[in-house]
């Protein structure tokens, strides 16, 4: 008896019919080539000048020629498929652009601002118009984070409660629940802060402080966190539950000792959602907030500084030197949300864990 | 040989019973009660505003709405002669959200086909990550982005408009000052909605069943043929639920707003020319120096924005979550 030894190397390669041969890719880049070579041409030779002018014609080239090659050589049809995919790729293409710009404006601005004493001075020791070696944000980065530990405080029991409610106790409200969080999603920024202002600040001795801008804050907070959560907390398979029913545990047993924790890495998710979604927001602490150039310790009373409200302010100075500050502070919370979002991914990539 | 007794200790017999235990009581009923904050939230809000704001509206009668003026002074015997409209302020808003749509929609519904249909799969990992990450920005970075970057090469774009077609009424402009314009502003806006619009329509497209993907192809149709007839058809609904969600946004954004616009209470219809109106950014523009009786009267005016942005978003969400269901 004879066994067939099977080789490693098989004589036959396989192939992949559907990935695109030297020869298609060829004319594919040629034309790209002759468009930007045609663009270049055109635009030394016609009045036509500027960015505008090279995107647009460069544009018109490669859309072109690739549509008279597929005409050539597969009929109208195709050429209608390729300047539709030609469209597409136009389109994601000045979709994305604004982000590569925002991205590199703020950081060769705000670079231009950043020293070592930003972190650790206030703004009690200069003002905007003060040489950029003076002054910092450490008092805003103080106020930021009090800011997102109180409107977290605020709003996480809400959000849970309320998500809970949507997927354990699935009551007769839970789509009159559901179509408020999502309308309540919709709340402006601006609105928040005024409601909180009628309310607290219009008619009473009150000043702004760090714990009346949280509540502003948590009001825009609670829906992300809520419709988040939800999403997690559906993602428990339902056999957890009913094992946890079957084993003769109470609800409420089953939900503290067996669903919250196995949602537990998507709850933490939908918290750091929430909190990049407020840890920008600007408008609200307008009225909220009050001032202060200094580190405020106390949340309860005095005026308090956060990173979006020294942008704003260094924006409204107007001056360069305010507006070389502006883009500073923007960094630093750029980065703040940039990690947010970076740790929201890293969490967020299992959202369920089960023991 | 002793024996041992086994004295075998049964567990007491349960009743059997569907009556929930005292915690379960307690739970779902603290659920209950908290399910019910978005409500009270939306409610005070609502309540609040309104009612801080109803002196404007009685003194001001329809012309809250309807009138462009809007200017508060202390007269001579000392009574504050005021009267307040929010015209300009209306059509203002609706002008610069109608561009920003204009603007904002086509290249988000090209992105998320691009993304959903033709995109290798590692770059569109990357880019529906960059999505998120846009919509994570702060409004304050489009704003200062907007002022600085953005408003030197929308006048430019502004005055080739003009130029080529200033022929058309509303993109003519009385004097050539074309520093910030709705036209700017809409663009701004447009940019910072484009996320919301993407993913709302690109997670429809995804839907798409895949058998009716595959019948286009075997019946020998191109990708865009494909597209045209299967994908764009089955997505439309989620693509205008988007839109409208995008709408909501753009019409409370403030702070961006305020940055790139020439607030000026009087109506322009002339979409380049260097002013207009949005009434979140003019609450923030006047509420500093604002008295007892215009503080009441900007409160209104934030009534009026609440109430504008929950019907568009509760519009959108009835639509978008109507096609997202029908996709299932």
């Amino acid at each position: 008896m004879t066994t067939a030894t099977i080789t490693a190397k098989s004589p036959v390669a396989p192939r992949k019919p559907w990935k695109a041969t030297k020869a298609e890719l060829i004319p594919v880049f040629g034309a790209l080539a002759l468009a930007a070579i045609l663009d270049v041409v055109v635009v030394a030779v016609t009045p036509m000048k500027g960015k505008l002018a090279y995107a647009l014609l460069f544009f018109i080239f490669a859309a072109g020629l690739q549509m008279a090659l597929k005409w050539r050589n597969l009929g109208r049809r195709a050429a209608i498929d390729s300047l539709a995919g030609s469209v597409a790729i136009a389109g994601a293409a000045i979709a994305f652009t604004p982000v590569l710009s925002l991205l590199a404006t703020t950081v060769i601005k705000g670079a231009k601002g950043l020293y070592p004493g930003f972190f650790i001075h206030d703004m009690s020791v200069a003002n905007y118009q003060s040489p950029l070696n003076q002054g910092g944000v450490v008092q805003a980065i103080v106020g930021t984070l009090y800011l997102i530990v109180l409107a977290t405080a605020i709003s996480l029991p809400l959000s849970v409660l309320t998500a809970l409610y949507l997927t354990e106790i699935r009551g007769k409200a839970s789509g009159f629940i559901q179509f408020l969080v999502q309308a309540m999603s919709g709340i402006p920024s601006v609105v928040a802060g005024i409601f909180i202002y009628s309310a607290l600040l219009l008619t009473t001795s009150l000043r702004g402080s760090t714990i009346i801008a949280a509540l502003a804050l948590a009001i825009l907070m609670i829906p992300t966190v809520t419709r988040t959560a939800q999403e997690v907390l559906l993602l428990v398979p339902e056999d957890l539950r009913e094992a946890g029913l079957a084993l003769g545990a109470t609800q409420w047993k089953t939900v503290a000792t067996i669903v919250v924790p196995a949602a537990r890495n998507g709850l933490i998710t939908a918290v750091i959602l929430g909190v990049a979604r407020i840890a920008g927001e600007t408008a609200p602490l307008l009225f909220t907030l009050g001032v202060s150039n200094k580190i405020n310790w106390n949340p309860f009373s005095g005026g308090q500084s956060a990173l979006p409200y020294y942008v704003w302010s260094g924006l409204g100075d107007g001056t360069e030197l305010g507006i070389d500050r502006a883009w500073s502070g923007i960094l630093v919370l750029l980065m703040l949300v940039l990690t947010l979002f970076v740790v929201a991914r890293i969490f967020g990539t299992r959202k369920v864990k089960i023991k | 040989m002793s024996s041992t007794l086994i004295e075998r200790v049964l567990p007491q017999k349960r009743a059997l019973t569907t009556k929930p235990r005292p915690s379960d009581v307690a739970f779902r009923s603290v659920l209950n009660v908290m399910s019910y904050s978005s409500l009270l939230i939306l409610a005070a809000i609502g309540g609040f505003l309104a009612f801080r704001g109803f002196g404007a509206f009685k003194e001001n009668g329809l012309g809250f709405i309807t009138h462009a003026e809007w200017s508060s002074l202390v007269g001579d015997n000392g009574k504050e002669i005021s009267s307040f409209g929010l015209g300009a302020m209306i059509t203002g808003t609706l002008i610069i959200s109608t561009i920003a749509l204009v603007i904002g929609v086509p290249l988000s519904v090209l992105t998320a086909l691009y993304l959903t249909f033709y995109a290798p799969e590692r770059l569109r990992r990357l880019l529906v990550t960059v999505v998120d990450l846009m919509a994570s920005f702060p409004s304050i970075l489009y704003g200062i982005w907007g002022f600085i970057v953005l408003s030197p090469m929308a006048t430019y774009w502004a005055k080739l408009i003009f130029k080529y077609l200033g022929w058309i009424p509303f993109l003519s402009v009385p004097t050539p000052a074309f520093d910030r314009s709705p036209f700017l502003a809409g663009i701004v806006l447009s940019i910072m909605i484009i996320p919301i619009v993407t993913s709302v329509s690109r997670e429809i497209f995804a839907q798409t069943p895949l058998e009716r993907i595959q019948a286009a192809y075997a019946l020998g149709a191109t990708r865009w043929g494909m597209i045209r007839a299967v994908a764009l058809p089955f997505g439309a609904s989620g693509v205008v639920g988007g839109a409208m969600l995008g709408l909501g946004r753009a019409l409370g954004e403030t702070v961006a707003v305020y940055s790139v616009l020439n607030i000026v209470f009087k109506i322009n219809w002339h979409v380049l020319y260097g002013y207009g109106g949005n009434i979140a950014s003019m609450i923030v523009q006047k509420f500093g120096e604002a008295s007892f009786t215009e503080k009441k009267a900007l409160l209104a005016a934030g009534f009026v924005l609440f109430v504008m942005t929950l019907l568009v978003n509760m519009v959108a969400n009835t639509v978008v979550s109507r096609a997202v269901k029908s996709g299932k």
